[in-house]
Formats: structure tokens, sequence, C-alpha cells
């Protein structure tokens, strides 16, 4: 069964008097653990099509259903609860709360969550400790590299252990070593089988996923199979 | 995030990191409250000062006023007292015959110049009886008060205010001495004490002596006032009644007296006071008023201040019920600290004034305290449910990406 299938979906932006097709009729399958890029120029849509998978947007007709569910119609708590608990997120902006510690911003979820504090120390200490960052946890943002602010992201989005993880550009604020150790990471966790969805227009990084989705003008172009790195 | 600890230690952190906006905010709130409790304490204060006096006039207490004006009521004409027939003793002795009256002390007043080997001073002069001292709530500081003789009798007898006693005695020891009231000779059997002053009369800076000495002494057969105790609060219009009866036979049918109940002038005073004290806090409310205007200001910029962090807490799953109260709790931690530190500034202030004017129990009433409180967790609760809501509102889309 798929983690994630869309179907004929569609989402329209009303800008002006025109009406703007950001996803125009895409129906996709996505199964769990798999590791899928989505590329194409700005505007044709990908980001348009994560937000829509992390329930931060709604179809405007389709149907998405996400574990067998159909979250199409969701009320605006369900939703919040489905992505608390399904759907973890990283951005290229890291979105990293600056007055609060690295260990308080991967507890945020938790929080939100309602859980015992007990359990989120738990969490928390555990998720950090598998990013290697166990010694910057009492550290803020601004005390910390891009990289590992990015890696307290991701320890933030994992905390949850979600079943899907999305990546919105993950290595677009990093240098290209630290971005390499991001991918690594994002690549490890799939090893261990979440499901990774990374959107990007870096052809580099987007090969690297087992599938890849070219995306334009709010149609899926093309899908490819198979990694090119390292098979 | 349902619970109310994650909220206060998440609205803490967000305030402590804009620390001058909190403050602003703070101030606002604090002056509010500190105005509400002080002004309210100063209203209080006055009202409960001129209560006090009242008090110290005697409890239950009647005066008979000779003539009449034909307004009822309590105005200023009527303690005039226009006279076309005067109270006489036999009046005040008739008055005594019910036994819903506890004490009746008739009272004349008049100036005269008291002496003692050389030294002169012109002093008021009260001519009462022995009930005049429990009657007034006066109290006897050496010796005692007037002796309880018939009233008609006069008696050489006089008792000083304590001020009197040292212009004409000094040091020296002054009862049982004898001094001058104009040319007749009258000897010391009591020194009133520093119980204070009462509307109208000065006790240490006053001679009593005998009521018919009094007559004799200003030459008159007429009274000044009479003043009934009633034996009860209860008891007051029945003894009023018999007061207007009773003198309305005696004086040939005409109803040629006014009684004024202590209760009529204390409750004016008490409503014009109380009213004061009421348009003084709502005065300083509107302070509160503007105070929550503000927090909703600041609560605005906050939002748009934080829209990514709005954003990442729905991607992170808050729903809007979560965003409206971290917001809503915000404005609140911060209107109550603001509202605990004017209470702390109003109640230092209340106290200063206390030490400042004595006299004035300015203690702010329990109500003003919890309105100022109410109003300031009221304004805001209300003026921060604008800006949360525009911020459970956003786009979590367009506020993580920045536009």
């Amino acid at each position: 069964m798929p983690v994630i299938e869309l179907q004929q979906v569609h989402r329209d932006f009303q800008v002006g008097d025109q009406v703007v097709h950001a996803l125009d009729d895409v129906s996709l399958q996505i199964e769990a653990g798999d590791y899928l890029s989505i590329m194409g120029p700005s505007g044709s849509g990908k980001s348009t099509l994560l937000n829509l998978i992390g329930l931060l947007d709604r179809a405007s007709s389709g149907h998405y259903i996400l574990n067998g569910r159909d979250v199409t119609a969701l009320s605006d708590t369900e939703q919040a609860i489905t992505r608390n608990r399904t759907i973890g997120f990283v951005f290229q902006a890291f979105h990293l709360v600056p007055r609060l510690t690295a260990a308080e911003n991967v507890e945020l979820p938790l929080m939100l969550a309602g859980l015992p504090v007990e359990e989120r120390r738990r969490k928390v200490a555990k998720s950090l400790e598998a990013l290697h960052l166990s010694d910057r946890a009492e550290h803020k943002p601004d005390q910390l590299s891009g990289g590992q602010r990015q890696r307290v992201a991701i320890a933030r989005a994992t905390v949850t252990e979600p079943a899907v993880l999305l990546a919105d550009e993950p290595t677009g604020n990093l240098d290209h070593q630290s971005g390499l150790d991001v991918v690594e990471i994002l690549e490890d966790l799939n090893g261990r089988g979440i499901t990774l969805i990374v959107v990007t227009h870096d052809a580099e990084l987007g090969q690297r996923a087992r599938r890849q989705l070219h995306m334009l003008d709010g149609r899926i172009q093309r899908v490819m199979e198979g990694r090119n790195v390292d098979g | 995030m349902g619970r109310l600890k994650d909220i206060i230690r998440f609205a803490w952190g967000a305030l402590t990191g804009y620390p001058s906006r909190a403050l602003l905010m703070l101030l606002a709130m604090a002056i509010g409250v500190a105005s509400v409790v002080m002004l309210t304490a100063l209203g209080e204060g006055a009202r409960n000062y001129v209560k006090g006096e009242f008090a110290s006039l005697g409890t239950n207490l009647l005066t008979v006023i000779p003539g009449r004006s034909e307004t009822g009521g309590f105005n200023p004409s009527t303690l005039m007292g226009e006279t076309p027939r005067s109270l006489t003793l036999a009046d005040a002795q008739a008055l005594t015959r019910s036994n819903s009256v506890r004490r009746v002390a008739p009272l004349n007043v008049g100036s005269a110049e008291v002496s003692r080997k050389g030294r002169v001073r012109d002093t008021v002069i009260l001519g009462t009886t022995h009930d005049m001292l429990e009657l007034r709530h006066w109290q006897i500081m050496q010796g005692q008060f007037l002796p309880p003789i018939r009233w008609d009798r006069a008696m050489p007898v006089v008792v000083i205010g304590n001020k009197v006693r040292e212009e004409l005695f000094g040091a020296e020891p002054a009862l049982g001495q004898w001094l001058r009231i104009g040319d007749r000779r009258f000897r010391v059997v009591g020194i009133m004490g520093s119980e204070g002053r009462s509307i109208g009369v000065d006790v240490e800076d006053t001679v009593y002596i005998p009521v018919a000495s009094a007559q004799q002494l200003f030459n008159t057969d007429s009274l000044f006032r009479i003043l009934v105790e009633a034996r009860s609060r209860s008891a007051i219009p029945p003894v009023e009644q018999h007061i207007i009866k009773t003198l309305q036979a005696r004086h040939q049918g005409v109803k040629d007296v006014t009684v004024i109940t202590q209760d009529a002038v204390l409750a004016t005073f008490d409503k014009i006071l109380g009213a004061l004290t009421y348009s003084v806090g709502g005065i300083a409310a509107i302070s509160l008023m503007v105070a929550g205007i503000l927090i909703m200001n600041v609560m605005l910029v906050a939002v748009s201040q934080r829209t990514a962090e709005i954003g990442l807490l729905k991607a992170l799953g808050a729903d809007h019920r979560q965003i409206l109260a971290i917001f809503v709790g915000e404005a609140l931690l911060l209107s109550s600290l603001g509202a605990l530190a004017g209470l702390i500034v109003g109640e230092l202030g209340s106290l200063a004034l206390r030490q400042a004017f004595p006299v004035l129990p300015a203690y702010a009433p329990g109500w003003a305290v919890a309105a100022a409180l109410g109003v300031a967790l009221g304004t805001g609760a209300l003026f921060s449910l604008l800006p949360a809501r525009r911020a459970a509102a956003l786009d979590p889309v367009a506020a993580l990406s920045g536009r």
C-alpha cells in the first residue's frame, strides 16, 4: 500500500482576475520508504506539491490519501494533528526559533502534541544524539553553524518519528560540504525506513533520489527511476 | 500545547526575547492598575475620614434646632436656626420622657473672656449637662466632667480644654483652681483631653460649664440646640416623631423646630464621597483601557515580527486553537504581571499617602482592587484576541516563505 497517493489533484490560485493552475491534474503514488526528488524550475508547482503533501495546503479538487486515509477534507485541527504525527519538515531557511535553544527547538513538536515532560526530554536527547548534537543542546541557533542548524532542524523533524520527511531545498543555504553532510543524514534516515521527499532545483542533489519527478507548469513532466550517483 | 505550563513557559520565552516591548506593555498596565488602586484609596480614605468624623459626633444622634425651614431635609439654612420661638430647658426636659430616648443634652454656646491671674483668653463657652460627655463620645483627661446636677441649677464649676489649661495655667496644676469667665468665678473640676476635634468643636480649645450657668452668663432663657440620643438606630424615626410632637404641644401647636438626624447628613456625605470614589476609579480605569489598546498594538507588531515562527508552529502541528492560546496567553501573562506590578506600586502609593496624611485612612477598597485586576486581565485578553486571531489565520505556506 502506498503511503501517499494523489488522485487527479488540482490546485488553483486566483491571481487578480486570472486563475493560475499551480497543480494541474497531478496523480502520484509514493511507497513507504521511497526516496523521491521533485525537480523543476521556479513556478513549476513543486513547492505547491510539497505543501499539499505536507498538509499545509489543500487541493482545489482531487483526492489525497495519506496512510490509507483520505485527508483531502480534514478539519484544521485534524490536519494539524496529522501533520504533527505523520510528517516532518526540513526547510531551506532552517526556521529555528531564535530565542529557543537547540533542545527546545527540537522539543516544539512534542510540546504541541502535549507529551509529558519526561517523555519529551528522553526523545529530544535521543534525537540530538542521533544527529551528533548532544554537546550543542543548550546552544541558541545563532551560536550554531549552518550545517548544525540544519541538523537541529532535522532532529526536530524526526523527533516525532514521522512516516514522511519533506525537505524543501535542504541544502540551499549551506556550503557544499555541509550540504553533503545533511544529504547523507537524510539518506541515512531514508535507509532506516522513512519516506523521504526532497524538493530541489539542484540537479546533482535531485539525481541522488531513487525516483525523480520533473515538473513543469503544474504537471508531472516525467518520472525517472534509478540512482545515478552511487547506484 | 494543551498544557498551561507549556503555554506560560513559551509565552515567557517570547516576552523575554523582546524585553523592550514587554517592558513597555508592563509599564502601561502597571500605571493603569496603580492609578486605579491609588485614586480609589484616596477617595475611600476621604469617605472614611468624614464617616469617622460623624461617628465621633455620637451615635444615633438627633439634633433639635429652633426654627423651621419650609423645605425638609438638610440644607445649610437649617443650621442657622432662625428663631420664632426659642427652645428652653423645660423643652429639653420634656424630651427625656420617652423610652426610646437614652440621653438628652441641652446646649448653649457663646464666647467669653476666660481669665486667671492676669492671663486673659477669649474662648468658646459650652453650656451643657453631665450627659454630654457620653453622648458625644468625649473623654475626660483629668478630674471629672460636669456633675450630674439639676439642669436648672447654676453651679460655679468648669471643665476646661487642655489647650485652655496650657494657656492659663502653664505648668501649674489646674484642678481645683479658680478662674473667671466674664465676671463670674468658676472652679476647675476637669480637663478635656486630646481626644481630637469633632466637627464644629475643638474639644481642647473650649470651656464647659453647667447649662444654667451659661444661661446666666449670657443672660438668656433659650438654648442653642438640644442633642438627643436614641436607644438604637431603629429608634431614630420614633424619637424624631416624639420630639416634633412634644415640642409642638409645648409651643401651642406650632411646628417650629427642625430635627436633623445624623444619619441623613452622614448618608448625604457618604453618597457624595462614594460617587467621587467611583468616578476617580472610573477615570483611572480609562488608563487601563488605553493600556489594553497598547497591548493590542504591540501584539499586532509581535504577530508580524514572528510570522515565520507562527508558520513553523503550524508546520510542526499547531492548530488554530493552539496559536490563539499562545498569543492570548502571552498577552495575559504580560497583563497579569503588569497588574501585579501596578498593584504593588498602588499599595505602596497608598501607604505613602497614609504616611503623609495620617488622618486619611487611604486604603483601596477591595472592589476597586478586584475590578482593576479584572479589567487589566480582561483588556489583556480582549485586545490580544484580534492579533491572536490574525496569527492563527496566517497561511503557513506564506508565513514560512516570509511573504
